[in-house]
C-alpha cells in the first residue's frame, strides 16, 4: 500500500508520518509537494500536521487553495482514502470535506500531551483494527482543537456513527468529547491527535499503529 | 476607495479570548464591561477607477469564502468612498 504525505509550507509532521508509515507500518510513503496535483498513485494521502501557511488567517485556510488540494479532493470523490492528523484535520473543515470546524482551545493554552482516546466506531477504514472497548493513548499538539458544528450536525454524526475518536477526559472543550470524525463515505477522516507519533515503544505507545494497520487492512488494491 | 470587512465569531460559538480579555477588563476597574467578543477586522484597498455598484457582490463572495469560516463565523462588508 502507498501513502502520500503533503507537504505544505509550515508542515512539521511531515517526516513523522513518512517515518512511521515506511518504518514502522512497513509500507511504501512518499512526500506530495504542496503546489503539485499529483498524488503519485498514493492509495492513502496524509494531510499531516504543522502549521501550513503559518496558520494565517485561521489554521488551514490558506491551504484549502493549494493546486495539491484540488487533487486530494479528486481523490476522495473517487473514494480513495485521505486522513487529516492535526492541521491536517483543520484543513479538511475548511475545505468542507469534513463537516465542523476546529477553534482556540477552551483553556486558550497549546497542548502537547499523552491523551487517552477510545473509537467511536469501528466500521470505517480507520479504526477498524481496533480491539472493542479498547483505550488508545496518542499526543495531541494543538492550539486550535476545540472541535464545534451545529447541534444539528453534531446529531447527525452520532447518528451515522461518524465519530471516528472520542477524548476520555476532554482537553480542550471539543462538543462531545469529539477528536476525530470521518465523513459520510467513510473514506476522509480527520483527528487532532498524532497516531503517527505514537508508532514505537521509543515513543512512549505504540496505539497509533492500530490506526495504519486499519487503513492496512481495509484497502483493497484497485491499480 | 476602500473596503472594510469585520469578522466576528457567531454568538452560539464560544470566544474564550473574549471572555478572558473581559475578565481581565473587570479586574482593572471597570465593572461596566459585561463581555467583550473578539474579532478579525480587514481594511481592502480598491484599486482606483473600480465601479463601486460592481463592488459588493465579489466582496461578499471574499468574505464567505475566504476571510471568514460561515461554519463559526459571521461578516459584515462595508464600502467607503
Amino acid at each position: 500500500m502507498k501513502f502520500g504525505v503533503v507537504v505544505f509550507p509550515g508542515s512539521n509532521c511531515d517526516h513523522d508520518a513518512w517515518y512511521a508509515v515506511s518504518h514502522n507500518v512497513g509500507h511504501q510513503a512518499e512526500f506530495l509537494w504542496h503546489s503539485d496535483t499529483d498524488l503519485k498513485q498514493s492509495d492513502c494521502v496524509i494531510l499531516p500536521g504543522g502549521f501550513s501557511y503559518g496558520d494565517y488567517l485561521r489554521c488551514g485556510a490558506i491551504a484549502k487553495f493549494s493546486p495539491i488540494l484540488g487533487a486530494v479532493k479528486k481523490h476522495a470523490q473517487a473514494g480513495g482514502l485521505v486522513m487529516g492528523i492535526c492541521n491536517g484535520f483543520q484543513i479538511l473543515t475548511e475545505s468542507g470535506l469534513l463537516p465542523g470546524a476546529l477553534v482556540r482551545n477552551r483553556g486558550l493554552k497549546f497542548i502537547c500531551a499523552p491523551v487517552r482516546l477510545t473509537a467511536g466506531t469501528r466500521n470505517s477504514p480507520f479504526t477498524n483494527a481496533i480491539p472493542d472497548g479498547r483505550q488508545l493513548t496518542i499526543p495531541i499538539a494543538h492550539g486550535e482543537g476545540c472541535y464545534v458544528a451545529e447541534q444539528r450536525v453534531l446529531d447527525e454524526l452520532e447518528a451515522e456513527e461518524r465519530i471516528a475518536f472520542r477524548y476520555v477526559d476532554n482537553p480542550n472543550g471539543s462538543l462531545r468529547d469529539i477528536a476525530g470524525v470521518l465523513n459520510k463515505e467513510r473514506n476522509v477522516m480527520g483527528m487532532m491527535p498524532h497516531p503517527e507519533r505514537a508508532t514505537e515503544p521509543l515513543m512512549g505507545s505504540s496505539d497509533g499503529l492500530l490506526v495504519f494497520e486499519s487503513l492496512v487492512r481495509a484497502f483493497v488494491p484497485t491499480k | 476607495m476602500k473596503a472594510q470587512i469585520y469578522v466576528t465569531l457567531k454568538k452560539t460559538v464560544l470566544d474564550p479570548q473574549g471572555a478572558t480579555i473581559a475578565r481581565a477588563l473587570q479586574s482593572m476597574g471597570h465593572p461596566e464591561i459585561a463581555g467583550v467578543r473578539q474579532g478579525k477586522f480587514f481594511e481592502i484597498e480598491i484599486a482606483e477607477g473600480t465601479p463601486k455598484e460592481a463592488l459588493s457582490a465579489g466582496l461578499n463572495r471574499i468574505a464567505e469564502d475566504v476571510l471568514a469560516n460561515p461554519v463559526i463565523e459571521e461578516y459584515r462588508v462595508e464600502i467607503l468612498d
